[in-house]
């Protein structure tokens, strides 16, 4: 492997990191929005206890993966801002919506509180619909030179891309999967057993809800994103990779099921990683399929070597501290 | 509105409300851990109330300044998408430091805001060092990026094209110094001045109130120094404008014609088109002066490069006169502030010493957005300063306008909610009535026994 695919490597990381950590955080919002029953206020209560002290830090894993994407591959940077104005400044509104009204909402007055708890929810449905929309207009190809835009008029640049039915349908599947994380996580935080069971519902219903997403995603993919469907159909990894992916979900489910919640969690994360960089495999070597390869993205060798440096030391002060934020805050709850 | 205007404007917008947050988030933590480390050498409770609040108000603007902040690291792709093409390999490393440091400051505000029952008194405190330390780290590099544009350095120009990359020398870019001290010392005194601006109007009703009293000492103590040692980084500045940017240079003074000996102007107007300064009264020799610390030194005028290369020149001409006003005025205070308190004498009770503290209020503020003014307008129309020009870096989407708009009303709405939420949650007077009225002779920071 190349310098420049290990940092693309870890782009991708720090992105599968905010998609299991920042992700669920957004799943947090949509099972706010989607509180129900005689314990609705204590369900939210428990989100927002879990998000409050972790939101920001699990935010930079994102923040992370755009400068070392400017930084390391900058043509990429270049063509995703461009032809992606539209859904990305989208994303940008979310994203100052959610987390300002998530604060507002925990230091405001009780008089307006429900209002920002509204508004931080809603943000929290839109985001990753708009995220995950992203992540399939890359997959799709049409951002590469090759896949360009079919026409010239301004719908064909800056909107068709995006506004198709598999990128859509990779928003809807980014949403149902960071709800399933957020459902099963907060089975974990949650210190009374109805809440307990009232989570446990819900990650089972987004697992399977998660499943059938993926069912419908992969059959637009077919027309709609033929790298990756030749990825993830034909390729020598793909049987091993779809049978651990099966794997992780069955169990995340079946531990669920059992209330083995630590388990659950692990497969869970696990499953979602995987069809993470299933994703990335399909589409290696390209950043932009079908033709804006990592070699042909990469930054001159000195800035890469740096940036690796540069990631190591960071490491060296961002893992023991993250590692001491998950321990303060994260440690199991006692029910009681 | 132009596409290449309503994407500067957006720019600008957001640079203008993110700055605001920006500030406060490399400064507010230190007067918070100053206020808790008060605690827990007097163990005051008045000084646990104040670094509550404080942590509180840093918790609201760090969320914003978080959320805000991301905004700006995307618009760089979403508006000149071919300025981060040619600047990314370059200068995307003090970019990426600035990721790892503002990720260390998440992680432990968060814990410094939740951890208050759950760990021990010591590692809280230095969770709260952890955040103004990283809180000022992130904020230097972002400013050395910034400083890269105005002073690019670390590659090799080649029909356009960037050869011979060396981000290491990007970084000790000739105004990386200059900037990243003038930026941090802005940090500390703008919202020094502007907390002790605020408790001090509170004080003018209540000069006994101990609440107030205490939160404008470790204000001072914040906002003062930095205050004092700005006009002096402020001519460091200056000297590496006259060498470096010397249009920019030219512009903030409205010099018009390259000169030896070259006056300050004090007042007056820079008539653009007939090139000269209109009811100018000017200190001769006072320009070469303070540019190269010699009075018969050559200043070169914006008549170095054509008019289509100059900034706008009233506009820097002003914010820059704007900037060392509200500078100047932050350091005379900050003086006055120091002898009194020198004196022993007991600066809550000096209501002209309080007038002056709380007309200061928003003046750090103003002066560091008229400081990015003179910094961004002065170097147009260039992006880097002479290698890419503003216009060739914008991105090809029309309809630019739609989102400037869009992000306009969203800043001007969540600047207003945060203004209202911290009047409520930060600044109001505590509601413990012992508190108010707790006069405690001799003011300054010596005296803060009692019992709680």
């Amino acid at each position: 492997m190349t310098l420049a695919a290990w940092l693309a490597g870890v782009i991708f990381l720090a992105l599968n990191a905010y998609a299991v950590l920042g992700g669920a955080d957004f799943g947090g919002g949509v099972w706010d929005l989607l509180a129900l029953g005689s314990r609705k206020e204590r369900q939210r209560e428990l989100i927002a206890e879990a998000i409050g002290p972790v939101w920001e830090a699990n935010h930079v894993w994102l923040i992370l993966a755009i400068v070392l994407l400017f930084t390391c591959f900058p043509p990429a940077f270049a063509r995703l801002g461009t032809l992606l104005h539209i859904p990305l400044s989208l994303v940008l509104i979310g994203i100052v919506l959610r987390g300002s009204a998530f604060t507002f909402w925990r230091y405001g007055a009780d008089e307006e509180q429900r209002h920002w708890g509204m508004v931080f929810a809603i943000a929290s449905l839109i985001t990753p619909c708009l995220l995950g929309t992203t992540a399939g207009t890359i997959a799709s190809g049409a951002l590469g030179e090759g896949g360009g835009p079919k026409g010239d008029g301004f719908y064909a640049i800056y909107v068709a891309p995006w506004l198709s039915p598999f990128p859509l349908s990779v928003g809807l599947f980014a949403l149902i999967a960071f709800a399933f994380l957020a459902a099963v996580y907060l089975t974990l935080e949650a210190r009374e057993r109805e809440l307990q069971e009232d989570f446990r519902r819900r990650a089972l219903a987004g697992g399977v809800g998660l499943f059938l997403a993926a069912v419908v995603a992969l059959l637009l993919s077919l027309d709609g994103a033929p790298r990756v469907r030749d990825g993830l159909i034909f390729a020598a990894w793909a049987l091993p990779l779809h049978l651990l992916t099966a794997a992780a979900a069955i169990t995340a489910l079946a531990a669920l099921w059992v209330r083995r919640w630590r388990v659950a969690r692990v497969a869970a994360v696990t499953q979602v990683s995987l069809i993470l960089w299933g994703w990335a495999l399909s589409q290696y070597p390209y950043i932009l399929p079908p033709d804006l390869s990592i070699a042909s993205a990469a930054a001159p060798a000195a800035t890469l070597r740096l940036v690796l440096g540069a990631l190591a030391l960071g490491a060296i002060v961002l893992l023991p501290s993250l590692y001491y934020l998950l321990r303060v805050f994260k440690r199991s709850a006692r029910l009681t | 509105m132009s596409d290449l205007l309503a994407a500067r404007s957006q720019m600008a917008i957001s640079l203008a409300f993110h700055i605001i947050f920006a500030v406060i988030g490399i400064a507010m933590p230190l007067m918070m851990v100053l206020a808790e480390r008060r605690w827990q050498v007097t163990g005051h409770a008045i000084y646990l109330d104040l670094a509550k609040r404080w942590a509180k108000g840093t918790a609201i603007l760090f969320a914003v300044g978080a959320v805000s902040g991301t905004v700006l690291s995307f618009e760089l792709g979403l508006l000149w998408p071919r300025f981060m093409e040619f600047a990314g390999p370059i200068v995307g490393m003090p970019f990426s430091l600035e990721g790892f440091a503002f990720f260390t400051e998440a992680i432990f505000l968060g814990i410094y805001l939740y951890g208050w029952d759950r760990i021990s008194p010591r590692a809280h405190l230095w969770a709260g060092v952890a955040v103004a330390v990283s809180g000022a780290a992130s904020g230097v590099f972002v400013v050395i990026a910034n400083a890269w544009m105005n002073a690019p350095a670390g590659f090799e120009l080649v029909n356009g094209h960037a050869v011979n990359v060396d981000p290491i020398a990007a970084m000790a870019n000739a105004a990386a110094v200059s900037q990243t001290l003038h930026m941090t010392l802005a940090a500390y005194a703008a919202t020094g001045f502007a907390v002790a601006g605020i408790h001090a109007l509170l004080l003018l009703k209540d000069p006994a109130n101990a609440f107030h009293r205490r939160a404008l000492e470790i204000a001072l103590l914040v906002g003062a120094p930095a205050a004092v040692l700005q006009p002096l980084s402020g001519d460091l500045s200056a000297r590496h404008l006259a060498v470096h940017q010397p249009v920019k240079l030219a512009a903030a003074e409205a010099l018009f014609r390259t000169q030896p000996g070259a006056p300050l102007t004090l007042i007056g107007w820079p008539d653009v088109a007939a090139q000269e300064m209109r009811l100018a009264v000017e200190i001769p020799y006072a320009l070469s002066l303070l540019a190269f610390h010699d009075p018969h030194a050559v200043v070169q005028g914006l008549d170095q490069v054509p008019p289509a290369e100059w900034p706008n020149v009233p506009a820097v001409y002003l914010s820059f006169r704007v900037m060392v006003a509200l500078g100047g005025y932050l350091a005379l205070v900050a003086l006055w502030a120091a002898w009194l308190a020198w004196r022993q004498r007991d600066l809550a009770h000096h209501r002209w010493l309080m007038r002056a503290i709380a007309l200061a209020t928003p003046m750090g503020f103003i002066a560091v957005e008229a400081g990015w003014m003179v910094t961004e307008l002065g170097r147009q129309p260039w992006v880097i300063y002479g290698v890419l020009k503003t216009r060739d870096a914008v991105t090809p989407m029309p309809g630019l306008v739609v989102p400037f708009v869009t992000f306009t009303l969203l800043y001007c709405f969540l600047g207003v909610i945060v203004a209202w939420l911290l009047y409520r949650h930060i600044i109001r007077s505590p509601a413990v009535p012992e508190w108010r009225g707790f006069y405690m002779p001799g003011g300054g920071m010596r005296d803060a026994g009692g019992g709680s």
